[in-house]
Parts: structure tokens; sequence; C-alpha cells
């Protein structure tokens, strides 16, 4: 196999690693040489979980086929380099749609399931390993296992970065709409406790919902921000809605996603909504679902925004019941140290416990920030840690560059578990990545 | 695209199979011919998915000339009638090894050259009989004018774009459009480890070709850009273009 000196990084521009990289033109296991081997997707892991350096980095660009379809089911057998981009594209025209996407949808299927995925709608639908009926893997020792959710393995490579083998094909169940648009409603919270209270008055009743937190508030205010909650439109609501008003459909809310760009800018186009539903109470609208779902996807590389030293994108889960006096804290934190992240997103999820899996999702509240990497960072970001950890909770390694060895075994009590079942396919630590070392896993 | 049924020669290249996407994303049959089977049923699961129409595919061998025949007839019984063809394969060979070799020199003009016009001569019997039909072929830029670099492949290609330009003329007004596709630098599994500028991608190329079918095109240079290079290429005085390295 030919395979290049290249170098990599993730979504968020940090670390950047040199690496063997090779670019398969289809799903190969041919990786007998020594060194460490990793899959990688379409980079949009922020950290370096997708990075191998002085290893081999096997591409799966090109495993990118639909293999089967059926319309009885729903049930889509494709390649694991497939995006849901891809899938959505053919897919949302015919009446399905991804059961679980993430902010963007420019991600592998197998990135998604090695990362195990969240979305709007995980206190509906969990996570996106709960959507996929079997995956084939390729293993250590050159061999290729399908696996299903009875599998040990197969919960094992959910949320398990990479590490437990290949992800080479993967069958996952597609979801029935009607119509391509989203009904979506805006409420605005005065606060962080009427955020809160919304999140869980609204979460049973809407299929997707998320907030967007004005990091900037403080005292009173401190957790203001926006409420947004989806359902798919049916087609019967969208005839009766252009019936009702002439001319089409009128959009209370702008969709001033695409241009919600990561600077001051941000903050005024937020304010201005802010206010202006809070002179309405609420808002509907109908939106199609790429502003939904991937406002950023619109920008295309906006993680450049933040200069060639890169960013952070810190993303944690805390239970319920400490959601408010954490969030506070840190939202306190950030703006009393001068680490403004002008909007952050809060989501509430749902019950979502898959066995020896190092998955992210739990029940609680998840909170996420970005920031510029500068001078000071990595000691802020271990502060934060230290709240998050108090409080029961965890970070999300899809995201992580920084964590330490130590806080990641505190966090993740599931990785004794998990570390048996690595063992077992993959004892010699085939399959590593700068996270995996960075976390001394393997130690 | 819906009514099209299309045989594509080479449908494992990487420009053929972003093309056959998209077709199938229209809604047309497709069958492809390939050398190795086990990328062509990859390719041909994924396309199965993509359309209502049938998908169909066989194993072939450009330089194998004389199978081309049995397999034109078997891809046209199978989809019922075909009329559509698009010509993909593509050996681009290393030029320092073919240019004192004969015998490969002779192998590439098999690939290019004559295991195109075998379907090109049968499609163009056919379709113009039924005064239906859709022909293309994917020439290149390098065959618009000889240079050291290439000039054996760039030869074939050349070939290749004269014989379509003569059938054109011929095929003018009876329903038949010919269309020969000019791709600058593709990134492909062809291309791969190659030095070169403005490389484009497949997925890119692709969208541009099924365009010009959908219009009738006679010529197509994609990226656009090509053509003003070519253009100027095209106009050095041979003088000039003799002591020149491009």
């Amino acid at each position: 196999m030919n395979s290049t000196p290249t170098k990599l990084a993730g979504w968020g521009n940090f670390p950047v690693h040199e690496t063997l990289l090779c670019t398969p033109p289809a799903p190969s296991l041919d990786y007998s040489g020594s060194e460490p081997v990793l899959a990688r997707g379409e980079g949009k892991s922020y950290g370096d979980a997708s990075l191998n350096p002085g290893g081999l980095t096997i591409s799966t660009r090109h495993w990118d086929r639909f293999l089967s379809f059926d319309p009885d089911t729903g049930l889509l057998l494709c390649e694991a380099g497939t995006t849901l981009d891809a899938i959505i594209n053919h897919f949302l025209p015919r009446g399905w749609f991804v059961p679980v996407t993430p902010g963007t949808r420019l991600v592998s299927v197998g990135g998604a399931f090695a990362c195990n995925v969240h979305g709007k709608n995980h206190h509906a639908d969990k996570s996106f390993a709960q959507h996929v009926t079997r995956l084939e893997l390729g293993l250590a020792d050159g061999t290729r296992q399908w696996c299903t959710p009875n599998d040990d393995l197969f919960w094992a490579t959910a949320g398990g970065m990479g590490l437990t083998g290949i992800i080479l094909r993967l069958e996952m169940r597609l979801i029935r709409v009607e119509t391509s648009l989203i009904r979506q409603r805006s409420l605005v919270a005065r606060n962080l406790a009427e955020m809160l209270s919304l999140c869980a008055e609204y979460d049973s009743q809407y299929k997707y919902s998320v907030a967007w937190i004005d990091c900037l508030a403080s005292g009173d205010s401190l957790g203001r921000g926006i409420l947004m909650l989806g359902e798919h439109a049916t087609r019967e609501e969208l005839t009766k809605a252009s019936l009702e008003s002439p001319g089409g459909q009128k959009l209370s809310v702008p969709i001033f996603a695409p241009g919600m760009l990561l600077n001051k800018f941000t903050i005024t186009a937020f304010n201005e909504l802010y206010f202006r539903l809070q002179k309405s109470k609420a808002g509907d609208s109908y939106l199609p679902v790429g502003p939904f779902f991937h406002p950023l996807d619109a920008i295309g590389t906006w993680n450049k925004l933040y200069g060639k030293r890169g960013f952070i994108q810190y993303q944690f889960v805390v239970p319920e019941a400490e959601a408010h006096a954490v969030v506070t804290e840190v939202l306190n934190r950030c703006r009393a140290e001068g680490w403004n992240s002008f909007l952050s997103v809060l989501k509430r999820f749902g019950e979502d416990s898959p066995p020896v899996s190092l998955s992210f999702p739990f029940p609680g509240v998840t909170l996420t920030l970005d920031v510029p990497v500068r001078n000071g960072l990595m000691e802020f970001l271990e502060l934060l840690d230290e709240i998050v950890l108090a409080a029961g909770g965890r970070v999300y390694l899809a995201k992580d560059a920084r964590l330490s060895a130590e806080s990641f075994r505190l966090m993740y009590p599931e990785f004794p578990a998990w570390l048996e079942v690595k063992r077992q396919v993959d004892p010699d630590w085939k399959f590593s990545s700068a996270l995996s070392r960075r976390l001394a896993m393997e130690a | 695209m819906k009514d099209r049924k299309i045989l594509i020669v080479g449908g494992n290249s990487a420009i053929a199979f972003e093309v056959a996407r998209l077709l199938a994303e229209k809604g047309a049959s497709l069958y492809l011919l390939g050398r190795d089977t086990e990328r062509l049923e990859r390719n041909v699961q994924d396309l199965q998915v993509r359309t209502e129409g049938k998908v169909g595919f066989a194993e072939f061998e450009a330089s194998d000339t004389a199978s081309h025949k049995a397999l034109w007839e078997q891809a046209d019984q199978e989809m019922g009638g075909l009329n559509g063809l698009l010509v993909a394969q593509g050996w681009m060979g290393e030029q320092e090894q073919l240019e004192s070799d004969f015998e490969q020199q002779k192998e590439l003009f098999e690939v290019n050259f004559l295991g195109a016009i075998s379907f090109l001569t049968y499609a163009a019997e056919k379709f113009a009989q039924q005064k239906d039909g859709l022909i293309a072929a994917i020439s290149s830029p390098a065959g618009d004018r000889g240079r050291k670099k290439n000039y054996v492949y760039g030869a074939a290609k050349g070939a290749l774009t004269l014989y379509m330009s003569g059938l054109r003329q011929r095929l003018h007004g009876s329903n038949v459009n010919v269309l020969t596709i000019k791709p600058g630098f593709v990134s492909t599994p062809m291309t791969e480890g190659l030095k070169l500028p403005l490389v484009a991608q497949p997925e890119v190329v692709a969208r541009d070709i099924v365009e010009a079918m959908e219009k009738g095109r006679d010529e197509l240079y994609t990226p656009f850009f090509w053509r003003y290079i070519m253009t100027i290429i095209k106009n050095i005085p041979e003088v000039i273009f003799k002591r020149m390295s491009v």
C-alpha cells in the first residue's frame, strides 16, 4: 500500500502530528507492518482522536459505497467512509433521514460510530450506535468480523475511538420523514434556572432540543439563552400552514446561522434574536434540515477562524442535579478569567448507558464551549476538569486534546471493562492513537 | 435520464463512477464494464441503491477488442436496448518506458483508442438506426498537442478526439449527441503520486460531464479553465514550442 508522510490535525487544528497516510481505494486490511495503525474518516473529531503520530493512518475516504437499502425496514448497509451528508443527500428527497446527526453532517459513519456521536435528539433517541444494527470490523490479526449489539465488541467499538479495529462496513436504520422541513419552536429563557426547567418541560414533547447560551450575560441573566425545539414537519401541517398564510411560509425567526461567525457579530445577532423573541414570547417557523442541524457546514472551514494555533471545543456532561451549580460556576469562571466563548450550546441528555463503552453521553446536562488556544488555556481547562469531576461529570473524548490520564480514568469508570474487551481482540495494541497514548490507556 | 440505458466502458474509473452515480440519482439504467470484478460489484451495489433503473455489469479487458462485440450485444440484450454509451477507460503509462518500447505503445493504443472505437462503432450503428442516443467519450487535453512528457498517451487521446469529431458530423441530424470530454488533472488512482497543479476532484468533474450530457454539448473541458490553457498551448508556434518544456 502506498503511504505518504503527511501532517494531520483534527477539526480544531490542534495538535498537529506527522503520520504515514494511506488512502486505499476499497475497504482493506493491508496493515501487516509493525507500526501502530489507526483509521481516520473525515477528520472531524476536534482533538487528537484521529491522529497517529509515527504510525500508519488508513483513510477511509474512498470507502463510500452504499451497499444495500431495504425500503421496508429503512436498513442501510454502507461502507464506513460514507458520510452522513451523502446519505442525507440521497435519502432525504426519498423520505428518509439519519437517526442521529451531530452538528456537522460531513462525518463518516465509521467515525460517527467510533465516537458514538449524539445529536439534538439524544434525550429522545439516544446516541448514534443505538441505531446501528451490525458492523464489520477489521481486527488486529488481519481477520474480519461482523458484530451486532449482542456482542461486547460492538459496544467497545461504539465510542471506542477506533481502538478496537477498523470499521469496514456498517448497517444502520434510517428513519421515515414526511417532508424535508423541520418545524422549529424557539423559546426564550431569561436565566439558567429558567433554561433548565424549559429543557426538562419541553424535551418530552419535542424530538429535537438544543439551547444557545449567551456566555457574556452575568448576574441575574447568567445562562440566558434561546431553547430551540424541533420536529420533522408533516405533510398535513405544511398544507395547512400554507393554506393559512397565502404566499407561502413566513419565517418568524431569521436563519442567521450561516453568518454565525465566531466573533462579535455572533453575539449581536444573538441579542437581536433574543430580544425579538422576548417580545413575541415564542416563534414557530419551518426551516430546512441544513440550517436546523448543520448551520456551520454552510461556512465550510469555520475552524480556521481561530487562527493557526487552533482551538479546543470543551464539552462536558454532568448529572442533572448538579447542572445548575456546575454551569453557573463554569460560565462565571470563563467570564472572570477572560475565556469568552461568545455562545455556547447546552443540551439535556437522556438515558443512555451502553455496556463496556467509552461513550460520552449519560443522563444529565451537557455544555459546549469553543476556546481558542493561547497561553494559559491548558491550566484553565484543568480547573474546569476539576469542577466537572467533582460533580461526577466527564468530558467528550471526540473533542478532547488535553485531558490528563488520571482525570480520564476518573471520568470514565467503564474503562476497565472496556480494556478487557480490548485485550481480547488487540492485546498488543496494534490500534492506537495520539489520544490513547496521551491518556495512557495502554499502561 | 430516466429512460436512458447507458453502457459505461471502464466503469471502475474514478471519473466514470462518479458520473454513473449522478446518472443513477437521476434514475438512469446502467451497465458497467470493468476489469476488476470485486471493485465492479461494489460499484454496482452502490448504483443499485441509488437508481430505480436496472444496473448490470460484466468483466472486460479494454485491449481485447475481439471480445467487445459480444460484450456490446450482451449488455444491449440484458438492458433491453441500449441508448447511451460512455467510454471512460484509460491508461496513461509511463512516458519514459513507452517511448522506447513499441509493444507497450501498441498496448496503450489498444486500451485508449482501439478499445474505445470498437464500442463507438457498435453504438453509432444502433443509435443512428433507432434515431436516439447519447455518446460520450473521455478524451484528454493531452490529445490537443503532442508534448514530450506524454505524447504517446496524447496521440492515442488525440486520435480519439478526431474520431469523435468525425462521428459527431456523421450523426448530426439523427438525434444522437456526441460529446467529447477533456478533463484536466483529476485526483484519481491513475494520477496518484504524481505532483500535478490545478488538480480537480472527480465529483466536480462528474457534475460538469452530466450537465454537458443533459445539455447536448459537443465538447467539454473540465474544469472550464482548461479550454483557455489549451487554447494558449495550441497557438504557440511550433518553432518556439519545440524548444519549450511544458
